[in-house]
């Protein structure tokens, strides 16, 4: 078969789905490197290559709990964000059996902790799911009411949302947690990096290749006197907390990566907020009939969503994937799940034609420009093939 | 996942009233409405367009009911109502599934 060029060079396509991943810094790349030399070896062993591997492991759990705000003993690596949360919600929920079998989720949580909960239902365990405003942030009053419920065992709350940006009231939560004397696990999948992690959180959470770290990298942490017992069977490894072999050389990358990404954050956060509030303005301004959603103050520096009227998302996608933009959707309708984003859906915004534009660290400002360029034709031309004008 | 309780489960017939409507009915039985749209079978944004459509052909104060089982319209006719300063009445399930979502013409 003969070779076809695509219709845009990959050097042009503009990545702006750093929601879903962030590109590996390059702070974290010379890390890496570096570690697959040096950190090779089993860390569990005494010789000198072994002592080498732990004290790189050791190094980095200081660094990422220095920057968490937690004790290195209070820190593990997992292998993914979505086994962080798995860990963190079903051990603390095995911990404090006998406090109750009560699990409170606030309805826009991202699918590991909504699933997890789900086990823990199937488990004969109660979930309730505390609802969320417009804007997609939880109402705190309700969440404080809800872990003062009798048997409350665990509380869940993300630092902020996934799919829109918004802000969680993650204070107002763990003040109400530690008054009802119930544990909060907070997952700061989206924030770690770009925002301070926010105090009073009893588990948290997190995921190295949303701040530039590799893939295969996740963060639990678990404080101390938080009870918190494996779902697991038992494993030696990450303070008997997480089984299997330690991915050394990821772990010092992820590190890496994200004392960098903190540091930069004072000027790239800023930078990529503006961007994104010219985003929220622009496309309400350009494209009619047009729902941009979650808070427009209280959010992510990086995330804007919004919702065409009359357009099919993935149509949308397709299209300016052809256009040269890699981007991402929070609904899809029509795709694999047959269901709608249940963040939109418990935010009562259109679930169908939605975008998520997410922008990576460095991304340039003509990125957003030629996105702004594009996007008005590319909506006007779907909603034409569907009979709208 | 959290979702919202889906119709078709084979309980009774239930009514999602629309907390803004300020005359929203407490009965669980559908009452009449002025016009039919039928997007059984139909993935959103196809509904949306229907109703887009059609709202005018009702006079003023008219209701409008599109009966849907994407699950999306459910959430996304609410939302276009919200949008564009029409009324959603409230949504009752169909017995075969889907249902049927009453909109109010305003303008």
């Amino acid at each position: 078969m003969p070779l076809r060029a695509a219709p845009v060079s990959v050097l042009t396509v503009a990545y702006l789905d750093a929601a879903s991943t962030e590109p590996l810094h390059p702070a974290a790349r010379e890390a890496l490197m570096t570690a697959l030399d040096a950190g090779w070896a089993d860390p569990a062993r005494l010789y000198g290559t072994a002592r080498r591997a732990q004290m790189l492991l050791d190094q980095a759990r200081a660094e990422v709990a220095e920057i968490i705000g937690a004790r290195a003993d209070e820190v593990s690596f997992t292998s993914s964000g979505t086994q962080a949360v798995h860990l963190g919600v079903l051990g603390t929920l095995r911990g404090r059996r006998r406090a109750g079998r009560r699990l409170v989720v606030s309805a826009v949580e991202h699918s590991s902790v909504l699933n997890a909960a789900a086990v823990h239902e199937h488990d004969d365990g109660e979930v309730e799911t505390v609802g969320v405003d417009r804007a997609g942030r939880v109402d705190a009053a309700a969440f404080a009411e809800a872990v003062s419920g009798p048997g409350t065992a665990l509380a869940c709350l993300q630092t902020a949302n996934h799919e829109v940006g918004t802000l969680q009231p993650v204070e107002e939560a763990a003040a109400a947690c530690l008054a009802a004397g119930v544990p909060l696990l907070v997952d700061a999948a989206q924030s770690a990096g770009r925002l301070p992690i926010p105090g009073g959180w009893s588990v948290l959470t997190a995921s190295a290749h949303k701040w530039g770290g590799p893939a295969g990298v996740g963060v639990l942490a678990v404080r101390k006197g938080t009870r918190w017992r494996s779902p697991y069977p038992e494993d030696e490894r990450e303070r008997r907390r997480v089984p299997g072999f330690e991915n050394v050389p990821a772990i010092v990358a992820a590190a890496a990566a994200l004392r960098a990404r903190t540091a930069e954050e004072a000027a790239e956060g800023p930078r990529l907020s503006a961007l994104v509030d010219r985003i929220r303005h622009e496309v309400p301004r350009l494209v009619p009939d047009v729902e941009v959603i979650g808070d427009p103050v209280a959010r992510l520096p990086h995330i804007v969503t919004f919702s065409c009227l009359y357009v099919e998302g993935e149509a949308l996608l397709t299209e300016l994937d052809k256009a040269g933009f890699a981007i991402s959707s929070g609904s899809s309708c029509t795709a694999s799940t047959l269901r709608p984003s249940h963040v939109l859906e418990a935010m009562g915004v259109l679930t169908h034609g939605n975008v998520r534009v997410s922008l990576p660290r460095g991304v340039s400002e003509g990125d957003v420009d030629r996105f702004l360029a594009v996007l008005p034709d590319i909506v006007r031309r779907i909603r034409a093939t569907l009979g709208v004008h | 996942m959290w979702r919202r309780r889906s119709s078709g489960g084979g309980s009774a017939a239930e009514t999602h009233e629309a907390p803004e409507a300020a005359e929203t009915r407490q009965t669980r039985t559908e009452p009449p409405s002025d016009l039919m749209i039928d997007a059984l079978g139909r993935k959103c944004p196809i509904p949306i367009i229907m109703l887009a459509e059609q709202i005018n052909v009702v006079p003023l104060g008219g209701v409008v009911a599109v009966l849907a089982d994407d699950p999306a319209a459910f959430t996304d006719i609410p939302a276009w109502c919200r949008l564009k300063s029409h009324a959603h009445v409230a949504s009752y399930d169909l017995p075969q599934g889907g249902w049927s979502i009453h909109v109010r013409r305003n303008y």
